[in-house]
């Protein structure tokens, strides 16, 4: 345990020892301040947060399929909330905010095409005239 | 005459300040391909989302997943994450040697990903559960296929860029394409956690 926490402080130095010497030729490059400490925190959470879904839907653990379902879901986004920090490195000063500005419109984006797609074809399955198999066998 | 021409010339020097100002847009242009990338997904799940439960009297997700593979392709993917991770790393300790080797790692990772999913794919396309067999089917063939579609071109870039660092060693300009390809993995990684959860998981529970 112990010899694992000096490894990350030593890389954390390094990492900060290289921004420091290379900080004037690589400038307004956008790169990323990586550290191991960063990667391997979101490592083992994405590591849990994908073992637990599995394990509820294979191991059938929950009674209600309704249920598991949303918590399914709710692991989901925040295991890609994770991937967003530790792994792309996203914060709201890269680039000067225009990498969360872009998110941000994607995902409304993406959530209107999401729902607006579900909702309303749902709703159009529901609504529709019942058909008989007589009916089915004489469509054009 | 004279009045005319003072303006202009501040409107120069304005103009040329703010072209100044940007230094280097590739980051942020990339950054903008992989949201319109993710905008791609998003319709694609949306249509699997809709067609998802037309199975057309054909094979559902309870005959079809086999939930360890899954579980397996899952783990793949998100090794290959955490060794692009590590390269990432050397590469900011300016270690070539052990770049390429924390890369050559995370492309046979990438290639395991994509064996396991073409295995899957014969098999479902072998018992007459092909693309062509349901709504369902086609929108899974689809959207799964497509991710698998980024992950191969992922594993001919990392290639590339391996081929590339041999020759040219760290410039900023490899340094730059390795982050773009950093950012591209970690992305199809997480578009990945929606494929296991959206497709595989709630397609079980269904």
């Amino acid at each position: 345990m112990s010899a694992a926490s000096d490894t990350h402080h030593d890389d954390h130095d390094h990492a900060v020892d290289h921004r420091i010497v290379h900080g004037h030729d690589d400038h307004g490059e956008g790169m990323p301040h990586v550290t191991f400490k960063g990667y391997m925190t979101g490592f083992i959470l994405s590591v849990i947060l994908t073992a637990i879904p599995f394990w509820l839907v294979m191991g059938r653990v929950l009674p209600s399929a309704k249920v598991t379902i949303f918590i399914v879901l709710a692991f989901a986004v925040v295991q890609m909330l994770v991937h967003m920090v530790y792994f792309l490195h996203l914060d709201t000063r890269s680039e000067g905010g225009w990498n969360m500005l872009a998110l941000i419109f994607t995902l409304v984006l993406v959530v209107i095409t999401l729902s607006g797609s579900l909702w309303v074809m749902y709703h159009m399955n529901v609504n529709m005239m019942p058909m008989t198999a007589q009916d089915m066998r004489n469509m054009p | 005459m004279s009045n005319h021409i003072t303006p202009a010339v501040n409107d120069q020097a304005f103009y040329l300040t703010e072209e100044h100002h940007v230094e280097n847009g590739t980051m942020l242009g990339f950054w903008i391909y992989l949201m319109s990338d993710c905008l791609i997904f998003a319709c694609l799940f949306a249509m699997f989302g809709v067609l998802g439960g037309n199975y057309a009297a054909g094979p559902g997700p309870k005959d079809l997943f086999d939930l360890d593979l899954v579980a397996v392709n899952t783990t793949m993917l998100l090794l290959s994450s955490i060794t692009y991770g590590f390269a990432m790393l050397e590469m900011a300790r300016n270690r070539k040697g052990a770049t390429l080797a924390w890369l050559a790692i995370t492309g046979c990772f990438g290639l395991a990903f994509v064996g396991i999913e073409l295995t899957e794919f014969h098999h479902m396309i072998a018992e007459g559960a092909g693309p062509q067999r349901s709504a369902f089917l086609s929108s899974f063939f689809t959207l799964v296929g497509t991710h698998g579609l980024h992950v191969s071109f992922g594993i001919l870039w990392l290639i590339t860029l391996m081929v590339q660092l041999t020759q040219r060693g760290f410039t900023v300009e490899m340094r730059r394409r390795l982050n773009c390809l950093s950012l591209f993995w970690h992305f199809l990684d997480l578009i990945w956690i929606g494929v296991f959860t959206f497709v595989y998981l709630m397609g079980v529970l269904r």
